[in-house]
């Protein structure tokens, strides 16, 4: 098993650590991960974006061009990345603020609208895990008890209070999914 | 501390790994992109633990002399830096090679020239490999390509440096400095006894032993104002080097039992150019990938023997070509070598990598 | 008239008739220094206040670039040659990694209080537990007497010929007082060697100095107002003298701090 994944969005949603807690997810379950970031100050209200590895084999480059899935949060990251979703691969956005659509018919499409769910559960913290739990459902490359045992051991003891909530979370965004 | 796997950055395991290894002391200026060594160190507080000493100089020109102090006293000592910061450092980085001290140096290359970008590059080559600052001296320059070499070299400049008494770098890029990967962390070593010291370093300047009636004064400078004594010292310097070209050489080949071209890379690239070369293979091209480990000794004898039958070799790098005068330099005959670089902190993808290929080398 | 009886020379070396002797830590060595020069009286106080208080075995000794630079040479005590200015980054690491030491810097002024003004300033405002015995002789006698941060207005160097202007040159810079406003010094003072009483008040305030360093104090700066009679172009006596009718009513004897 190898998935390649690159997450972008807007510097504020989450995507690094989003990123961060798969990774971590996948070390629980002894797999290579690798996290690469665009770095630099680009992250600071500008667009964010993380490439994302997990494989049962050494992995070779930490920079793709294309992607087995990509999770794309804003229009700018859609535009830049729905063309480099390998053929079969998996494309999974927010319709919030979305004003192009997608429009490739060789891949998997799905829309979470997880702005609005994160809304409703009044927490604008839960946006990430939300569009985890999302992917989760529909990739299944790790399972919600190595998020949960990663979450545990990357969080100072003093947060363990809000593992629940995320937890909530990642169950929240896995029933945005309409098979 | 156990042994560990963790997820981390390249440049939080260099932390991890120095302290791991029982350093005496850190000494860095804050530049992107390696700020999270002094960070890591500082959140780490190994004084608290081991006794290291973390300092966060004035600039790179006075950590390069702190590591200089240190080093001169016997102590286990590093700094790190980016680009810009380590011109700054090539002063004290010749006088220690001059002094015959063991330091580690490590450089996280960004884009240049001048303030350049904070983008990963590989153009600090010639700097490195070649001696940087003035007067005829080398490092022992080690790339990684992963997060558990960032790790793994730590230790290994560090041996390096002690067993010839020469400067140790590490050649990193920002990529390797900015990812994370699993890494498997090695156990606390003890850090060395003011006694250990003395014994391990007979030569260091820490106060004469015994006092007056104890052992002569150690003097570590590298000035001989008298030529002749000036060239039987720089004789000394050519015949450690010659040493360590015999003996340290590292590389690592990928997929070179049965190819035809052979990429050159190393660093970051080196992985980037396996993935092409992943890519070529579908589309019926061999190609073997030889990533030198250690860019100065550069594997000057496992490039000439690879080029022989190689019909091409493609060096892959992030800078205008540096690199690959070396490798022209070990190919002994008439093989084609061409060059592929992306300047100021531009990081090809797989695919540009194998354009290049199919470019200079696949008839249409 | 009055007689005045002659000592043979045999007689005056002998050890019940000596009134001085050579530090056990000054060998034999030839200095380098001028005839006149104030480097080598530094030295030899440097020598006898590390044996009188039994420094020899953790004490460093850091050297300049200068006239100074082979400081190491005289005084049998550990040394680490620093680069140009860099002395107090080397000192402030040894002193780190070895706190139980007695780390000092030996520097003049164009190493301390120009190319290395940058680590001088940031060593001692981090207090670090270091003595810096700064000579201050207002010129750079090793390169040929060029002009130096504390060359005085109007004063005649190899790169001043027609006196130090302050419009050309910017004025002398008085880096003890400087010093003496960071918070972590303990102890700047300004002294001399010119003479006799000099002589002795310079040794007191080094030996204050290196057991403040011993005591972890923080920063402790002794500035020595010196001649360069080579690089001023006088005789040493003349040089004295045009030290104390000049030097000192720039740089004036005397503590400058002292906690």
């Amino acid at each position: 098993m190898k998935k390649e994944i690159i997450i972008a969005g807007f510097g504020g949603q989450g995507v690094l650590s989003m990123g961060k807690i798969l990774a971590y997810s996948g070390l629980m379950e002894d797999k290579e991960v690798t996290w690469m970031p665009a770095y630099g100050p680009e992250q600071r209200g500008g667009t964010a974006n993380v490439t994302v590895i997990l494989s049962d084999e050494k992995i070779s480059s930490p920079i793709l061009n294309k992607y087995d899935i990509a999770i794309v949060l804003n229009q700018q990251s859609l535009d830049k990345f729905e063309g480099k979703v390998k053929t079969g691969g998996i494309l999974i956005y927010d319709n919030y603020g979305i004003h192009r659509q997608p429009e490739r018919t060789d891949i998997k499409v799905y829309n979470v609208n997880a702005m609005e769910a994160s809304f409703q559960m009044s927490n604008a913290k839960s946006y990430n895990m939300i569009i985890l739990g999302a992917l989760l459902k529909v990739c299944p490359i790790v399972t919600l008890e190595s998020v949960l045992k990663g979450l545990k051991k990357t969080l100072p003891e003093r947060h363990h209070n809000l593992i629940p909530m995320n937890e909530e979370a990642i169950r929240k965004g896995m029933s945005l999914i309409n098979e | 501390m156990e042994e560990e796997i963790r997820l981390m950055k390249g440049n939080e395991a260099l932390a991890h790994a120095a302290i791991r290894y029982g350093a005496d002391g850190y000494f860095g200026y804050p530049i992107t992109p390696q700020s999270e060594v002094l960070e890591t160190l500082m959140l780490e507080k190994p004084w608290e633990t081991t006794g290291m000493v973390v300092l966060q100089a004035e600039s790179e020109v006075s950590s390069i002399n702190m590591v200089y102090g240190g080093a001169a006293a016997g102590k286990v000592v590093f700094t790190s830096s980016s680009s810009p910061g380590i011109s700054l450092m090539q002063e004290g980085i010749s006088y220690i090679a001059a002094s015959e001290l063991p330091a580690l140096i490590i450089n996280v290359m960004r884009g240049g020239p001048g303030l350049g970008t904070i983008q990963p590059s590989q153009a600090d080559y010639f700097q490195a490999t070649k001696g940087g600052g003035h007067g005829d001296y080398h490092l022992i320059v080690l790339a990684p390509s992963s997060v558990q070499e960032m790790c793994d070299f730590v230790g290994l400049g560090w041996d390096l440096a002690f067993k010839y008494r020469t400067p140790a770098i590490i050649l990193a890029d920002g990529v390797v400095g900015q990812m994370m990967e699993k890494v498997v962390l090695p156990p606390q070593r003890k850090r060395l006894t003011d006694e250990e010291v003395k014994k391990r370093c007979p030569w260091a300047a820490n106060g004469r032993t015994g006092g007056l009636a104890g052992r002569p004064r150690n003097v570590v400078t590298s000035l001989e104002l008298d030529s002749a004594k000036m060239e039987v010292s720089n004789e000394r310097f050519q015949r450690t080097y010659r040493l360590i070209e015999q003996n340290e050489v590292r590389f690592e080949e990928i997929g070179t039992e049965d190819c035809d071209f052979l990429i050159v890379a190393f660093g970051s690239v080196a992985r980037i150019s396996q993935k092409a070369v992943e890519m070529a293979r579908k589309k019926g091209y061999k190609i073997g990938i030889l990533r030198p480990i250690t860019l100065w000794p550069f594997p000057t004898n496992e490039v000439s023997r690879l080029s022989e039958k190689a019909k091409g070799i493609l060096v892959v790098e992030l800078n205008a070509g540096q690199m690959i005068e070396d490798v022209r330099l070990a190919v002994g005959h008439d093989v084609r070598v061409e060059h592929f670089g992306r300047l100021g902190g531009i990081v090809p993808s797989p695919d540009e990598i194998l354009e290049a290929f199919e470019e200079k080398f696949i008839e249409k | 008239m009055k007689e005045i009886s002659i000592m043979d020379i045999n007689d005056i070396i002998k050890p019940e008739n000596r009134v001085y002797k050579k530090p056990a830590l000054m060998n034999d060595n030839n200095m380098h220094y001028c005839p006149g020069c104030s480097h080598g009286v530094v030295h030899k106080l440097v020598a006898e206040i590390l044996e009188e208080m039994n420094l020899v075995e953790n004490s460093v000794g850091v050297a300049p670039v200068g006239c100074a630079v082979f400081a190491y040479n005289y005084v049998d005590i550990d040394w680490i040659e620093a680069a140009h200015g860099r002395a107090p980054a080397i000192a402030s690491a040894v002193s780190r990694l070895y706190p139980q030491n007695m780390v000092f810097t030996y520097q003049g002024d164009g190493d301390l209080a120009a190319i290395g003004t940058c680590e001088t300033i940031h060593a001692a405002n981090r207090g670090e537990n270091i003595t810096i015995i700064f000579i201050n002789n207002a010129i750079y006698g090793m390169t040929g007497g060029q002009m130096a941060p504390t060359t005085l207005l109007g004063m005649k160097t190899a790169t001043t010929p027609y006196g130090r202007r302050a419009d050309l040159n910017g004025y002398p810079l008085k880096i003890g007082d400087l010093l003496a406003q960071l918070d972590g010094t303990c102890y700047v003072t300004r002294q001399s060697v010119h003479t006799p009483a000099a002589v002795r008040k310079t040794k007191n305030a080094i030996k204050k100095a290196f057991q403040n360093t011993l005591d972890k104090k923080g920063t402790s700066v002794v500035e020595i107002v010196s001649t360069c009679n080579s690089g001023w172009k006088l005789t040493p006596a003349e040089a004295n003298k045009w030290m104390a009718e000049h030097m000192f009513e720039k740089y004036p004897m005397g503590d400058l701090k002292n906690v």
